[in-house]
């Protein structure tokens, strides 16, 4: 069976070009439960908004309905201009996302792994896009080892590698320096970091972290957006409230 | 088919390293004409009787290898990884399927010998050719049923539980055309009537359950 491939990549998006996502009264709901609640939010491209919320407050969930792996169940998603999920086979080469799994084949070695995704994503000579990934992250001593046998810090760098490989110009955020010692985090912060170019949506934890590269911030609790703001127009006392009671 | 190369070639390389699928098949394909031997009390064994034991033990002994076909993508997040990249899903059914199929080739070129040694007098090697036929003809229709059903038992966790009950009744064609084309092969005297019409009946099988798994994989990876 022939099997067609989809549509390439759009061009790129520049900065200050457009909108690169755009949610209005976006729900979400696992069975009975709603993850998401009519929630919007809009950024610019080669923004980066970060996302903030206490566990279950529907942050993953976000993520993964803009990665194209959830659909809304109601209101307009759309990521540069593209609506999902219908137009998500045009989204899904402008993404990268890095989530808590690192997404890696633990009998395949990590040079192995990154072939596979370059093969999938057709990214033009993936032998040299891999070694150059693989020596940014210091990844290069270890490339050829399985996945199985690295530690967990190695293979959230891989996982970096992975995501940004078909240069992605919006990049999906999970807790990015997860498991990375700080050498480590310096290392991958110019594929992922805010000197990459791409649009970022991060999730994090760590409010100083996130609040010093954000351009918008985004607060979820329940599902419920409880903040939606420029950066400059909120603090890091107003994001704890989120975690610990109201924000103001 | 870059893609579908790229999944295959993943599956290939991690059973080969792995060596989860294949072996345990065989092993089991083994100890089942053990069993049967003993259980039957027959040295030999042909016609009907002898089909009915060589395709239930592959099948048997295939379901060990679907069970873990998709089993890499959902412990190892694979399948977010393979859903997210810019290529058709159905690309994710054919490797799938291509690569059960290559381990089915792969079970019956061990299994069949040890079924001649246990079971037939001679007439094997001169079976064998037309055999082989029956064998790549049924191995397609269980490789697509395979990874189409393989892939929505996954997502459960009765899966080891799920996959058999949703897959045997769906390949009772399969059994039934197998097994009809088998028996006159390994008759004595070997006969060759009737076989192409059974090889037909699989030919079709391949065709519309090809078919429906091809239109309905989408849907069903969808969220």
């Amino acid at each position: 069976m022939e099997v067609e491939q989809v549509e390439p990549a759009q061009q790129p998006v520049s900065a200050g070009s457009g909108e690169a996502i755009l949610l209005g009264d976006v729900t979400r709901r696992y069975g009975e439960r709603e993850a998401l609640r009519a929630v919007s939010t809009r950024l610019a491209v080669g923004h980066t908004l970060a996302v903030f919320g206490p566990n279950g407050a529907g942050k993953t969930t976000l993520l993964r309905m803009l990665a194209t792996l959830l659909i809304p169940h109601e209101g307009t998603l759309r990521v540069f201009g593209s609506d999902l999920p219908r137009e998500a086979h045009r989204v899904r080469p402008l993404v990268g996302f890095l989530s808590h799994d690192p997404l890696l084949y633990r009998d395949l070695s990590g040079r192995e792994n990154l072939l596979f995704y370059a093969r999938l994503y057709d990214v033009p000579e993936p032998a040299s896009r891999i070694a150059y990934l693989l020596d940014v992250t210091g990844m290069g001593r270890r490339a050829d080892d399985p996945v199985a046998s690295l530690s967990r810090g190695m293979a959230q760098r891989l996982a970096v590698c992975r995501a940004v490989l078909h240069r992605p110009q919006l990049l999906l955020l999970d807790e990015p320096r997860a498991h990375l010692d700080p050498q480590a985090a310096t290392a991958v912060d110019d594929l992922i970091g805010p000197g990459s170019d791409a649009t970022r949506v991060l999730v994090t934890h760590d409010l100083e972290h996130g609040l010093a590269e954000a351009d918008q911030v985004l607060a979820l609790r329940d599902g419920y957006v409880v903040a939606d703001a420029p950066v400059d127009q909120i603090s890091a006392s107003d994001i704890r409230g989120v975690y610990g009671g109201s924000v103001t | 088919m870059r893609p579908v190369a790229a999944i295959l070639r993943k599956d290939l390389v991690v059973e080969l390293r792995t060596k989860e699928s294949v072996p345990s098949m065989a092993i089991f394909a083994v100890t089942t004409f053990v069993i049967f031997h003993f259980g039957l009390d027959r040295d030999r064994l042909e016609g009907e009787l002898a089909a009915g034991v060589l395709w239930v033990t592959l099948l048997f002994a295939a379901i060990l290898g679907i069970n873990r076909l998709f089993v890499a993508e959902r412990e190892q997040g694979g399948f977010d990884g393979i859903l997210m990249a810019p290529i058709e899903r159905t690309s994710l059914l054919i490797a799938k399927a291509g690569a059960l199929f290559s381990y089915l080739l792969a079970l019956e070129l061990i299994a069949l010998p040890i079924f001649a040694l246990f079971f037939l007098s001679d007439g094997f090697w001169e079976a064998l050719p037309r055999l082989l036929v029956v064998a790549i003809l049924a191995d397609f229709g269980l490789a697509v049923m395979g990874a189409l059903l393989a892939s929505i038992a996954v997502h459960t966790r009765a899966r080891d539980l799920l996959l058999p009950l949703l897959l045997l009744p769906l390949t009772v064609p399969v059994m039934i055309a197998a097994a009809s084309a088998t028996k006159p092969l390994l008759s004595i005297p070997m006969e060759t009537s009737g076989v192409g019409k059974w090889l037909a009946v699989l030919a079709l099988y391949d065709l519309i359950f090809g078919l429906l798994a091809y239109a309905v994989f989408d849907f069903l990876m969808e969220d």
